[in-house]
């Protein structure tokens, strides 16, 4: 079977497409093949899929002169550029781009709070978002929370304060406690 | 290790052992992770680069857990070897591409790989044969614990682990299924499974992960969501919907048996018939017969045929692992070719 596009090399791709419920197939040789691809990447792009997502959180300039663009402080990536392509640039960004971060990752993930595991060293409570990305830590601010209770019961309670609160890194702490109590 | 030695055997979660290994292949977990001062992948020039190499070598070989494995250069490797590797669903498609600063860590059994400089400077792998995702993440846990003790990683309190592509930051785990629904496909029931899947925010693809289509009736199911849940929620909730699936699997095979089960027989053999003499055959025609097959020996209807045995020919008949048998550069007609020999040669056929 030839290739479909070039007509010449033999077709060794075999490509369904689905266009309106409309089913067509396509045979194509390797090189035509890595070609369309590429055209297809540039037309479902994630990036235009993560900026149709974060298109009505943005916030301050995003166009403009070089002097105004939304940049990051870390490697200078412009937030307009992230908007094309869908890849932060470092750490970092995710501290200057935080304001419309914030509301991208709820539309992705359905919640903007960490609850799994910790690099080993580092205690939620006494890192600062500033901190995790130059990798400093900081001393412990006042309100760290001390989960000291064995009563169960006391233990919901404060789980029930934390989630009302939106204290989601206390609550997740307290949820895993509790798990780890009822188990035994 | 040298790459040649993979030819000699084949992933240890190819065994067909483990819970649910009539249904369910593979388990494989993922995590991504970044290091806290260098730029991402994408943003990086060849001396950034290089320089997350070498501290992610420098620190792989202080962790106990990493005996025996190796670590190699992709500049290293041609073009043959990577696509082997990706045969052998040790590392993605893209990481094939653009050598630059890339590299694999493999361990002995291939149960663990590191890719490094892929989309985020870490993406580690555990795989294990059948429903296995708890084990694999004890395993890949303890890991990525050891890595940190060597390595800052890029993370916040409130976000969880940064990577590059924001559908991946929190918890930065994917935990994929890769499950074999031949019957579902045959009861034309798939199609409704894989909506109900969707809905549920889960992902199904195909058997070489993103962006490839279902072949041989493999469907690879993961989580979307990485941010908002504990990594045991997340492979709870993954459990608790490949069971319902296995058992969807399980009905339609009943059913299959029970509505016209000397046609089911009648395909799975001519399948097996096939597959011992054809003298040319193309990987997209073998896998859907091998699909067949390995459902023969689920449901009993092929005995003496190992689950090991055909779990491997799906790797083995990749035009890659063909050329590096064959020692040299194959077209596709003689990779057709070849592949039927191998076929043949494994399934017991060369006296017909």
């Amino acid at each position: 079977m030839q290739c479909d596009i070039c007509n010449k090399k033999k077709a060794t791709v075999h490509l369904t497409e689905i266009v309106d419920e409309q089913m067509s197939e396509m045979h194509l040789c390797e090189e035509c093949a890595r070609n369309k691809s590429a055209q297809m990447e540039q037309q479902f792009g994630l990036g235009d899929l993560l900026a149709g997502l974060s298109a009505d959180v943005g916030k301050g300039p995003l166009k403009g002169d070089d002097k105004n663009a939304l940049k990051c402080s870390g490697c200078g990536l412009i937030y307009e550029d992230f908007r094309k392509f869908g890849r932060l640039g470092c750490g970092q960004c995710y501290v200057s781009f935080k304001e419309h971060l914030s509301g991208l990752l709820r539309k992705i993930h359905g919640s903007n709070r960490h609850l799994g595991k910790t690099p080993f060293g580092v205690k939620p409570e006494v890192v600062t978002e500033k901190a995790a990305s130059t990798g400093t830590a900081l001393p412990a601010p006042e309100e760290t929370v001390l989960i000291a209770s064995d009563n169960i019961e006391d233990l919901k309670k404060q789980l029930h304060a934390a989630i009302a609160a939106e204290d989601f890194e206390k609550a997740a702490k307290l949820r895993d406690k509790i798990r780890k109590m009822e188990q035994k | 290790m040298k790459i040649e030695e993979l030819l000699n055997h084949t992933g240890e979660w190819l065994r067909g052992t483990g819970p649910s290994a009539h249904i369910v292949m593979s388990s494989r977990i993922r995590l991504a992770r970044n290091l806290a001062h260098a730029t991402f992948t994408n943003k990086a020039g060849k001396k950034d680069l290089e320089g997350v190499f070498t501290s992610v070598e420098k620190a792989v070989a202080k962790i106990s857990l990493f005996k025996g494995a190796t670590l190699f250069r992709m500049g290293d490797l041609d073009q043959v070897d990577r696509q082997m590797l990706v045969e052998r669903h040790l590392m993605s498609h893209e990481h094939a591409s653009n050598p630059d600063g890339k590299g694999l860590l493999i361990s002995g059994e291939e149960v663990i790989s590191i890719m490094v400089n892929e989309e985020d400077h870490l993406r580690i792998q555990v795989m294990r044969s059948g429903l296995n995702l708890t084990e694999g993440w004890d395993m890949i846990n303890a890991m990525d614990d050891a890595l940190s003790k060597e390595l800052e990683f890029a993370f916040m309190p409130a976000w969880g682990y940064l990577t590059a592509c924001p559908t991946n930051t929190g918890t930065a785990m994917r935990g994929s299924v890769m499950m074999h629904l031949p019957a579902l496909v045959m009861t034309k029931q798939i199609n409704k499974v894989l909506a109900a899947i969707s809905k549920l925010s889960f992902a199904s693809r195909g058997f070489y992960g993103e962006g490839t289509q279902a072949s041989g009736n493999f469907y690879q199911i993961s989580n979307q969501v990485s941010l908002g849940h504990s990594e045991e929620d997340i492979i709870q909730n993954i459990n608790g919907l490949i069971r319902q699936v296995i058992e969807q699997e399980e009905q339609a095979r009943q059913a299959l048996l029970v509505q016209n089960k000397p046609m089911l027989e009648d395909k799975i053999c001519r399948s097996w018939g096939v597959l011992k003499t054809a003298r040319i055959i193309s990987s997209q025609e073998a896998i859907e017969l091998f699909s067949m097959v390995r459902l023969g020996v689920d449901m009993g209807i092929l005995k003496h045929v190992a689950h090991k045995a055909i779990n491997e020919m799906f790797i083995t008949i990749q035009p890659a692992h063909l050329q590096k048998v064959e020692g040299k550069k194959l077209n596709a007609f003689e990779r057709d070719t070849k592949r039927a020999g191998v076929i043949r040669q494994k399934l017991g056929g060369n006296n017909v």
